[in-house]
């Protein structure tokens, strides 16, 4: 039936022809549509009186030229800051309560007579990996999300993409990006599919690239931890709202990058002009509380909790057997982090964490439990239930500001975990910028920890 | 790079729905502009939980529903939140391509009472590929607030097809909607759509193709909708009608009984 086929293609020549001879058809058919639409709404709608308008009121302070990037940032400190100094009382009150619960497991192994192999496994291993995912990262979900939710509800966010439009055109990018950069704060595994809102292939890719410098919300806890234990060795004393501020400090500086990568790609591999796109700014409505909880809570915290969890228990099995398990009186742990080491160090990690973020591919919400376990590994005991705690082990492990510092920026900057990756894969359809979307991050992650360590170091204050 | 045919999938995604363990007896598509509320009245309609919120295009996964209605099973497709079905996202021709081939029983579109003007842009497109079209008019109560007053009545005899107004946050009107939609497919009722008239010159040339396109498909799908893009030269569109082609050769069958419904109902510019 291939005829159907000919025919088909005879039609389109005889509709080109047609066609070119008129020029423009689409800005005609547009032209005829629109003028059809103010026709009808003339006819049928009918304004009684001025409304005043206060959305376009707020809108004149939210997107003026003066306060839209102070309050932005402002408004991303605040967020932070809630979640960090909200999240420190149930953390501790969770961990608390977890490993409580690890001694009465570990009791019940001794009573049942259990090899100390399958305590090691399970309690030592998956428990306590899944233990500290939970305590860590629930409390910090469960305030960030409610607010981003309410921020997104509320109609901020599409003010957020107008007032950064213009630095993204600059770069080559879309406005648009900054939508799935937010979206990439929950998972950016969902920030790369978001990118589907983006009409032009070139700025899709763009966006898909980059969207990994938005720390998630795997990492995002990892970072909250990091700041907290760098201030705690820079200073001495330290309040929540500038551990926030650092944090809020580390997205900013995602985002610079984001513009940086994407102006170098639209300059040199994705070549092209930014095309211009319609943002509608939504009337602002206040959310429904309800409603936004339970979306919030069950949609975004409980499933991003559960991924985790379903990769924290056996990533904690095996980071336990890698770490327990001794050839030639050295851990197979110690062995590939040995290995690491020069490398490590050389960028102002060393070789256990370099170590925790490979095996923390599958999910980064594991790295720090991975890192713990083979610290906890090597040397005594200690009860993780409060930041002080870790602190300690991460010192006694000879860390300093700098390796806490680093870590951050290397939790930020690094390869996208697998997840992510596979999801870009889909989107793109292809190997190559699935690869480059894995070595793009990670160059720049070497090179940034490399600078900054070396600068540290040549400066002598370490 | 990115969405081939097959992954965008709509037959993929045709054939997922009929395979649903619950036969539907029709299948609706929501269309509408992005913050129209359109998950809200997703929602509303099969008491699906699923995100909604005011994020341009944030709908980009096509997500379905059912409800039953007068002992009917109706299915609902959410599909993406767009302006038109003209430019070239991913998302308008996800949308664009479901309700032009996937055939469904009707297209509900959500537009924003608020600003009727902007969102009617795409209710007359979609007007333009289906009689089987029902507006609904959300958010009216916001509208109210604002002091814009809808004669609903005049605005159904313009266009020629039901308008429900809504406000799906309260679940005002979904009971009308469903009503509505149950009379569009299963009743008696004849949508009559203003027909869009273009400049003179468009008018000579779908003429001319018209009806070597009506032979072509088998009147199966709107063949003055189809000439308009072929002259339009929608590359995009193009590729999908040639899949479309593809797929209707093997089955050299009968025209389906959805579409001899089509054609009672189909008066095209019959009421000019």
């Amino acid at each position: 039936m291939a005829h159907l086929e000919a025919e088909f293609n005879r039609l389109l020549q005889l509709a080109q022809a047609e066609g070119s001879q008129m020029g423009t058809v689409r800005d005609r058919i547009v032209q005829t549509i629109y003028r059809e639409a103010q026709d009808i709404a003339e006819k049928a709608v009918k304004l009684k009186g001025k409304a005043e308008d206060v959305d376009r009121m707020i809108d004149n302070v939210v997107t003026s030229k003066i306060w839209g990037y102070p309050l932005m940032l402002a408004l991303l400190s605040v967020v932070f800051w809630l979640t960090i100094s909200g999240a420190n009382f149930p953390s501790a009150l969770l961990a608390e309560f977890l490993f409580g619960l690890q001694d009465q497991l570990t009791a019940l192994f001794q009573w049942a007579g259990a090899p100390d192999w399958l305590h090691g496994v399970l309690v030592l291993g998956m428990y306590r990996a899944l233990a500290w995912v939970v305590s860590v990262m629930l409390p910090p979900m469960a305030i960030f999300f409610p607010l981003f939710t309410f921020l997104e509800d509320l109609g901020y966010l599409p003010r957020v993409a107008f007032n950064l439009d213009k630095l993204f055109k600059k770069a080559g990018a879309h406005g648009k990006q900054i939508l799935t950069m937010c979206m990439g704060f929950g998972c950016n595994a969902a920030g790369v599919i978001a990118c589907r809102i983006i009409e032009s292939p070139r700025e899709r890719l763009i966006a898909i690239l980059t969207n990994n410098f938005v720390p998630c919300n795997g990492r995002f806890p990892t970072m909250i931890a990091m700041a907290a234990i760098f201030m705690g060795l820079l200073v001495s004393n330290y309040n929540s709202f500038t551990a926030s501020a650092l944090v809020a400090g580390v997205v900013v500086l995602g985002v610079s990058v984001t513009l940086a990568v994407s102006w170098i790609l639209s300059k040199t591999l994705l070549k092209g002009i930014p095309s211009t796109f319609t943002l509608e700014l939504p009337p602002y409505r206040i959310p429904k509380i309800g409603s936004l909880l339970i979306r919030s809570v069950f949609d975004r915290t409980l499933f991003v909790m559960m991924r985790a969890v379903v990769v924290a228990a056996p990533a904690g099995m095996v980071a336990w057997i890698l770490a327990n398990i001794q050839i030639g009186g050295l851990s197979i742990l110690a062995h590939l982090a040995g290995w690491l080491q020069g490398f490590g160090c050389a960028i102002g990690l060393d070789g256990f964490i370099v170590l925790a973020f490979l095996l923390g591919l599958p999910a980064n919400e594991i790295v720090v439990p991975i890192l713990i376990m083979s610290y906890l590994a090597e040397g005594a005991m200690v009860e993780l239930d409060s930041i002080e705690a870790l602190r300690e082990l991460l010192v006694n492990n000879g860390w300093t500001w700098l390796t806490a510092l680093n870590m951050m920026l290397f939790s930020l900057l690094h390869f996208p975990c697998a997840t992510t990756l596979l999801t870009i894969r889909k989107e793109t359809q292809s190997l190559k910028w699935t690869v480059l979307a894995a070595l793009i991050p990670t160059g720049i992650a070497i090179a940034v920890c490399f600078v900054v360590a070396q600068i540290v170091r040549g400066l002598g204050l370490f | 790079m990115g969405l081939t045919a097959k992954s965008t999938g709509i037959y993929a995604f045709l054939e997922d729905l009929n395979q649903s363990s619950v036969k539907a007896d029709a299948i609706i598509a929501l269309a509408g502009n992005p913050n129209t509320g359109k998950s809200t009245v997703f929602n509303g309609l099969t008491g699906l939980n699923q995100h909604t919120g005011n994020w341009p295009g944030k709908t980009v996964v096509l997500a379905k529903g059912n409800y039953l209605y007068r002992h009917k099973n109706i299915t609902l497709v959410d599909l993406p939140g767009t302006y038109s079905l003209l430019a070239n996202s991913a998302d308008e021709q996800v949308a664009r391509d479901f309700i032009c081939f996937g055939d469904p029983d009707a297209t509900v579109v959500v537009a924003d009472a608020t600003c009727l003007e902007r969102n009617l842009n795409l209710v007359l497109q979609v007007m333009e590929i289906t009689p089987k079209t029902i507006l609904c008019l959300n958010l009216i109560d916001e509208a109210k607030r604002k002091k814009i007053e809808i004669d609903i009545a005049a605005l159904e005899n313009i266009l020629g097809i039901p308008v429900i107004p809504t406000a799906a946050r309260d679940k005002t009107g979904l009971k009308e909607l469903r009503e509505a939609i149950h009379q569009t497919v299963f009743g008696k009722r004849c949508n009559h759509p203003k027909p869009m008239v273009y400049s003179e010159n468009i008018e000579v040339a779908i003429e001319k193709i018209q009806a070597e396109v009506e032979n072509l498909f088998q009147g199966r799908i709107n063949s003055r909708w189809v000439a308009l893009r072929l002259l339009d030269g929608d590359t995009t569109i193009i590729q999908e009608m040639r899949n479309y082609l593809q797929r209707m050769e093997p089955k050299d069958q009968p025209v389906s009984e959805t579409y001899k419904e089509v054609e009672c109902c189909g008066s095209f510019g019959s009421r000019v």
